[in-house]
């Protein structure tokens, strides 16, 4: 029903907007001004000074130099992973095999969980003298691996914590690439005598990439704004000695720990700015990429 | 396919399906212990006696009934308004032509690369101002709109032939009665997915309510959660009773209504 009414528009989007406004669009323009306040009376909302201080602050703070480096690291040690394992598992779930809604549906599970739930039960299963993965490790001979109280081991728990959690959604979105996957290059490279591998290789990661792109870039938005694991898995610290200290979890504790809202808001900001490079990069590519 | 690749390709599905199930079984088994099975090497898988009332030695240590209801008022209202407000500024932007349609949901659009947590502080001082800081409306209001899911609908109401309303128009029925009575039933399963993804999400949100609730009696179940693994100390059996108690529901809810949740997943891939 295409039809002319200003009026009725406005007030059909108005309830949305109310809210959008005040809760999405003002605070995009009021965080990227509050990472310039150096001054700041947060219980009577009063500026005394601008600068650009907190930059130099974060600039010249180890704390948050380890921030970015852990982060770096986990999006390095997460997405790689991930997208190979989810890969392989989409392409097994794709192939002619019973119940594959059942298997579906299990690898989906973790996804519609709680985050801080499940990394509870990943402390449990961590525990350095009774957790199940040390039994499991010590079934092969590997002798017990201090995950929670080790500061080397932090981030290797939380990346196969992370990993877990995250293969379902990914699955998803390549099952449902695959099926786009046009079978007649298959077939065609089948009578040609191309090999299952050469066929993987040469049909089907080609038709593949585009959306393989997407993912990934999706999956490193996401992995730069890891919280809720490193709270829950550390018991309200990031990690041992800072050992998992993220990002978002140095905002939080400059924010919520220090009531720092300025060098806080300077955090936010070189995240939001890291991840709009990600988001650029991928609406470049993606404009450019011919999809099959 | 060769039966060799076909045993292969199962043989791989079943060990990633027991690894991702492991957790859960795991902490399930662990939640019915008596507390001396819980820690104990090698592991005792099942318990010797099947201890429900662990559950019920969770709600006494802790609050668990006010986080839980907490949690349901929080899910139940934000999920409502969130449907209402979705359900007219989708039609609009899919079906009434008005000044200024496409430059604002293009401004839309453009702020879902923003990351949530950036907006996190100026949030805070923004209910600080309202005085709602400990307050439901801290936790719900904020919610009750999302571009995610205009975007979402406003495709499918989209999809739906123009035909229609010009016919519903020379029956006589009013923009308001045709969206309602017309266009809502047709987008039903766009709609059923919106809802269960904010569901989802409202059940699970850990940081905003973390930092909006100082008092113990306005604690969500996520929030609640992390401050009972601080009192409750060694004692995993409790733990992973207060974990499957967030666990459960919605694993339930996604075994029964599952086809609406992936597709949603599948044909959005924008939500992470």
């Amino acid at each position: 029903m295409k039809q002319k009414s200003h009026i009725k528009g406005w007030l059909y989007v108005l309830p949305a907007l109310v809210i959008l406004a005040i809760f999405t669009l003002y605070p995009i323009y009021k965080s990227v001004v509050m990472a310039f306040y150096t001054d700041y009376d947060f219980f009577n909302d009063i500026v005394y000074a601008y600068g650009f201080d907190n930059f130099i602050y974060l600039w010249e703070d180890p704390l948050f130099h380890r921030a970015l480096r852990n982060t770096f690291i986990y999006v390095l040690g997460v997405v790689p992973v991930s997208i190979i394992l989810s890969l392989a598992i989409a392409m097994a779930l794709n192939t002619k095999i019973n119940f594959k809604p059942l298997f579906r549906m299990i690898y989906f599970i973790p996804f519609v969980t709680s985050v801080v739930a499940v990394s509870i039960v990943w402390r449990w299963i961590f525990h350095g003298d009774y957790g199940l993965m040390n039994y499991f490790l010590g079934l092969v001979g590997i002798d017990p691996i201090r995950w929670l109280t080790d500061p080397n081991w932090n981030m290797p728990a939380l990346i196969i914590l992370s990993i877990w959690k995250g293969l379902g959604y990914n699955i998803i979105i390549f099952l449902a690439g695959l099926q786009m996957v046009n079978t007649q290059y298959y077939h065609a490279a089948q009578i040609d005598g191309a090999n299952t591998w050469q066929r993987f290789l040469n049909v089907t990661l080609p038709q593949l990439a585009p959306m393989t792109f997407f993912i990934s870039i999706i999956s490193i938005i996401n992995a730069f704004k890891v919280f809720d694991e490193v709270y829950a898995l550390f018991n309200d610290r990031p990690g041992v000695a800072n050992s998992a200290l993220t990002v978002v979890y140095y905002m939080y504790n400059k924010f919520y720990g220090e009531w720092d809202f300025g060098v806080a808001s300077a955090a936010a900001l070189v995240l939001f700015i890291i991840i709009f490079i990600f988001t650029m990069i991928q609406m470049y590519i993606g404009s450019k990429r011919v999809t099959y | 396919m060769k039966p060799l690749s076909k045993t292969f390709i199962y043989t791989f599905l079943i060990i990633g399906s027991l690894l991702m199930l492991l957790p859960f079984v795991w902490m399930l088994l662990t939640s019915i212990k008596p507390s001396f099975e819980v820690r104990v090497m090698p592991p005792i898988w099942i318990p010797s006696e099947f201890r429900f009332d662990n559950y019920l030695i969770a709600f006494e240590v802790a609050p668990f009934a006010t986080y839980f209801m907490n949690s349901m008022i929080v899910t139940v209202l934000s999920t409502i308004g969130e449907l209402m407000t979705t359900i007219l500024a989708a039609y609009a932007f899919a079906k009434v032509q008005f000044f200024g349609k496409n430059v604002l949901f293009a401004i839309l659009i453009a702020t879902m690369m923003i990351p949530g947590e950036m907006l996190l502080i100026p949030n805070f001082v923004t209910l600080a101002n309202f005085q709602w800081i400990d307050q439901y409306e801290a936790l719900i209001i904020p919610w009750l709109a999302s571009i995610f899911s205009i975007f979402l609908l406003r495709q499918f109401f989209k999809s739906v032939p123009d035909e229609l309303g010009y016919a519903a128009r020379i029956d006589g029925c009013t923009d308001w009665r045709y969206l309602w009575q017309v266009m809502v039933p047709i987008a039903m399963p766009a709609i059923i997915t919106i809802t269960l993804l904010k569901a989802i999400g409202s059940w699970n949100a850990f940081l905003w309510p973390l930092i909006v609730t100082n008092s113990t009696n306005m604690r969500t179940l996520p929030v609640g959660l992390t401050a009972f693994t601080s009192e409750a100390g060694t004692n995993y059996e409790l733990l992973m009773a207060a974990s499957a108690m967030i666990i459960l529901p919605m694993i339930i809810l996604f075994v029964f209504l599952q086809r609406y949740i992936i597709s949603g997943v599948s044909r959005s891939g924008l939500k992470g």
